[in-house]
């Protein structure tokens, strides 16, 4: 019986979806792109006969694998496997991987919003709205198309070791950190690697002028890959401010009871959002959409809000007690197009700078 | 009579090599030259040889293996000829500890460094500071700088100097030296005419395996030459493949290697290539043991305090950072947690597949490099067939390329048709054969040189074959040897980052690219805990190899 009434609810909706996509040529401004998708039992049983689900994403590791593990509990039978590195290297291999036909990624998530232009440009991502975000979603961080939408939002922030520095001592802006006195005590993150260091320095650049980032490089910085790692750098002790890194890693951090502070820049704190979307070729497509619709539902972003200190967009979503909200702190503009553009120029100018 | 199979299986292992070695090579040898477009160009090696962002690494890399060669010679020398001719208390268990150092992959001991010696969190400079009362300004070392990578190369490079003039000392035979003596010579004399110039190939082997570890090597610069704020040849290379990627450049930038690898190996045959070194004939005895008397213990103590830097300490900074709560505060009670333990093995999702990936990869690539390492090894000692000479060239060749760089090499040749390979663990095998078997036929080669033909023309004259010959007599002989080239692929497989950087995808992923993606977002913790559980899991393998029988084990860990 129960196949044959599943195969019938899929004609159905099959053919519930054909006049849909005539009436909605995707292009149209301000159309509402594909229909939003419920998490059916369909979609649940056929996710579970694929029993898999590959993730990449450019969040930090705990973050994703504790958001792995929840998401594991909720559907038992879907190992869920994360694949995670900097947001730029994320980005290469999927490159790597596409060009040579392999189709390992089922959902992505970047923390460099330029990517998702660009894998719309190439059409390998599929278009799928869960339910949360045509109901929950601002219109401006969701795609007309349904290709992808604003996962997860965060800040790239100056900190420091509380143990090292005196609060009133503390940098408040960025312009603080050119003061001789923090030579050779610094630590940053290289926009080579990290999306959010890719994001934050065109920001950086572009409402302060390169002169910043040159000067910046006299000052012995020490240099690591991901916008994670700098905080945990100012947890070791290793150095006493840091230039830039995931506000969240911060919050993480100091709510643990680790001597680390958190600074906005006077001038603007550059603003990050990291997108998901589900690829045209996933390898697990049922698996696939049922981990998008979870990443986007309040379960699946209030968990990473909580634990991982990161920012939603999602209307229902609560943000954390004692973390400053977000419309309280001035901001820097994101643009992705903009970076999309730049970020060749963006590594060359640094590694120029910087030597690295 | 049977037909004699050996030419057929020759000409294979040729077809194979050539699979290997010249198919990846010929690869970056065509994009060198390539410039956008397709078109042939120069325009990659002017770059290069004038752009100071291409010069100073070339410079570093140059500067960087020098150092480590002459360093590890200097130290590995006496350190094995301690180990394998005097009477020191403790050596087995020396030889055992060299052998964990090398099972140590370069990029764990730079994290491991790291943890003791980084500016200010480093465990080192902390307990100096408590100890002398110095300020928080005041730096003992600094592992974050050019030095700080010679010395962590250094730690993780010895052991191949090590290994290689132990193992000649070991097969020198007592006779010799006696003979020296009984004829007058001093003990002074006596080493000076017969031990050294025996254990000399050996030595040259090594400062040369030295040199061209520490030129291509790719883990502990790719952890420590970023915050550093320099570039070596090899982690310029990587950088070359972010997006927008620049394989022509990485090639080209590959090439110079290549070149001063061949000059350096032709030097070397130049030198030693006309003497005769048979020791191993029919007969010999073992060799005699020098007494060092009341200098034993101090031997021993310069043995074990070399030995803290590549083992103890870096072992100790990694038990303390698996299970404290920060990996640079010394572990006390309140501090003791089992969260990273539980985070590697529950939670983390990669750790499962990275494991058997590796572990399947180490078995599969030491056997089979072993064995083609014994083939050709033996038509090049013996110069069996013709062209024997290319042969031994072409698995030489490989030690000049940056794992990186073949590891592009291999993407090229294996992403398009007829054979598509990435993605699949078989690329990685092909990778991992091809970096070690320089090393291993280089190892074996020395061992054959130094069994004389005499054993296996009587097999011959007794009409076996090569293959047979090769089995029966040669293979016995080199026992030893060919387990711990064994032992010595596998192990290498494992600290293997560099190439596997580049071929693997997420199905294909190995333990050293796990930690390197950790090490790339500062997860600190769960990296000491894969590192500890890789070097426990690796020296099980290597205990149980030696154990096979008929090879009284291998000669890393045996003392006669």
């Amino acid at each position: 019986m129960q196949p044959r009434k599943v195969g019938r609810r899929q004609v159905l909706a099959a053919l519930a979806a054909v006049p849909l996509a005539l009436l909605l040529p995707g292009r149209t401004a301000g159309a509402a792109g594909p229909a939003p998708s419920k998490v059916t039992p369909e979609l649940t049983l056929a996710a579970k006969k694929e029993g898999k689900v590959i993730w990449y994403t450019a969040v930090d590791l705990p973050v994703a694998e504790r958001i792995g593990k929840a998401f594991e509990a909720k559907y038992p039978g879907i190992d869920l496997r994360v694949e995670r590195s900097g947001g730029e290297r994320i980005f290469q291999r999927i490159g790597q991987e596409y060009a040579s036909n392999i189709h390992a990624v089922d959902v992505v998530n970047s923390s460099d919003a330029a990517h998702f232009i660009v894998w719309k440009r190439d059409g390998i991502l599929a278009p799928y709205v869960p339910e949360d975000v045509a109901l929950h979603y601002p219109a401006e961080h969701k795609d007309p198309d349904g290709l992808f939408a604003s996962w997860r939002v965060w800040l790239s922030v100056i900190g420091y070791n509380t143990k090292l520095v005196k609060p009133e001592e503390a940098p408040r802006s960025f312009a603080d950190l050119l003061d001789p006195k923090w030579s050779g005590k610094i630590v940053k993150g290289h926009p080579g690697y990290s999306g959010t260091i890719m994001t934050a320095t065109f920001q950086i650049s572009r409402d302060l002028g390169w002169e910043y980032f040159e000067k910046l490089a006299r000052q012995k910085v020490m240099q690591v890959q991901s916008s994670a790692d700098p905080p945990k750098k100012l947890a070791l002790g290793e150095r006493a401010v840091m230039a830039d890194g995931n506000e969240y890693n911060l919050f993480q951090l100091k709510e643990k009871g680790e001597p680390v502070e958190i600074v906005y820049p006077t001038e603007g704190t550059p603003l990050i959002v990291g997108p998901s979307g589900v690829l045209k070729d996933a390898p697990h497509p049922n698996a696939a959409r049922l981990l998008q619709s979870f990443l986007f539902s309040v379960e699946g972003q209030q968990l990473m809000v909580d634990f991982g200190g990161l920012r939603s967009f999602h209307a229902l979503v609560k943000e954390k007690a004692g973390r400053k909200p977000l419309r309280e702190i001035k901001l820097m503009k994101d643009d992705p197009a903009a970076v999309e553009k730049q970020a060749d120029e963006i590594k060359a100018r640094y590694s120029k700078y910087f030597k690295v | 009579m049977r037909p004699d199979l050996s030419g057929a299986v020759l000409a294979l292992c040729a077809a194979a090599l050539c699979l290997l070695v010249v198919l990846p090579i010929g690869w970056l040898v065509v994009f060198a030259f390539t410039g956008r477009g397709g078109r042939f160009t120069l325009a990659n090696f002017r770059l290069l040889f004038t752009d100071p962002a291409f010069l100073e690494p070339l410079v570093t890399t140059l500067i960087l293996a020098v150092s480590v060669s002459l360093i590890c010679c200097l130290v590995a020398a006496p350190m094995g000829w301690i180990v394998a001719r005097t009477d020191m208390p403790l050596r087995r268990t020396v030889r055992f500890l060299v052998l964990a150092s090398f099972v140590t992959p370069p990029f764990l001991g730079a994290i491991a460094w790291e943890l003791l010696a980084a500016p200010n969190s480093g465990l080192l400079n902390q307990l100096y500071r408590v100890a002398t009362g110095a300020g928080p300004e005041v730096v003992l070392f600094n592992v974050y700088t050019l030095p700080g990578l010679v010395f962590v190369i250094c730690c993780y490079t010895f052991p191949y100097v090590f290994v290689l003039v132990a193992n000649a000392l070991d097969r020198i035979p007592g006779e010799l030296e006696d003979a020296s003596a009984i004829l007058g010579g001093s003990a002074w004399r006596t080493a000076r005419r017969v031990t050294i110039p025996l254990a000399l190939p050996a030595l040259a082997a090594g400062a040369l395996v030295a040199f061209l570890q520490a030129m291509t090597l790719f883990g502990a610069p790719g952890i420590l030459a970023l915050p550093a704020g320099f570039h070596t040849i090899t982690t310029k290379i990587w950088s070359l493949f972010q997006y927008p990627p620049k394989p022509e450049l990485a090639a080209a930038a590959s090439l110079p290697l290549l070149v001063v690898t061949v000059v350096l190996l032709r030097a070397q045959s130049a030198v030693l290539g006309r003497r005769g070194y048979t020791v191993i004939g029919g007969r010999s005895g073992p060799p005699r043991p020098v007494r060092l008397g009341p200098l034993r213990w101090p031997a021993l103590s310069l043995c074990l305090a070399m030995l803290s830097l590549p083992v103890f300490l870096p072992y100790a900074a990694l038990v303390n950072a698996a299970f404290s709560r920060i990996p640079s505060q010394p572990l006390t009670f309140e501090r003791f947690t089992l969260d990273h333990v539980r985070f590697v093995f529950l939670e983390l999702s990669a750790t499962r597949l990275a494991l058997k990936n590796t572990f399947l990869l180490g078995l599969l690539s030491a056997t089979l490099g072993a064995l083609l390492a014994l083939v050709i090894s033996y038509l090049t000692a013996r110069a069996a067939i013709r062209g024997h000479r290319v042969l031994g060239f072409l698995a030489t060749a490989p030690i000049a390329i940056p794992g990186i760089a073949l590891g592009v090499g291999l993407f090229l040749a294996y992403t398009r048709g007829p054979i598509v390979l990435y993605g699949t663990l078989w690329i990685l095998l092909l990778a991992y054969v091809t970096i070690e078997l320089p090393a291993a036929y280089q190892q074996l080669q020395a061992s054959l040189r130094a069994v004389s033909p005499e054993l296996e023309e009587a097999s011959r004259v007794l009409g076996a074959s090569r293959l047979r010959t090769l089995r029966d007599v040669t293979a016995p002989l080199l026992g030893p040897s060919l387990i711990a080239t064994w032992c010595f692929v596998f192990v290498a497989v494992v600290r293997e980052l560099s190439a596997a950087a580049i071929l693997f995808t997420s199905e294909t992923k190995v333990l050293s690219v796990l930690i390197f993606d950790l090490n790339e977002s500062g997860d600190l913790a769960a990296i000491a805990v894969l590192g500890l559980t890789m070097l426990i899991l690796t020296s099980a393998v290597i205990a149980a190899a030696n154990r096979v029988p008929g090879f009284r084990g291998g000669p890393l860990v045996r003392n006669t």
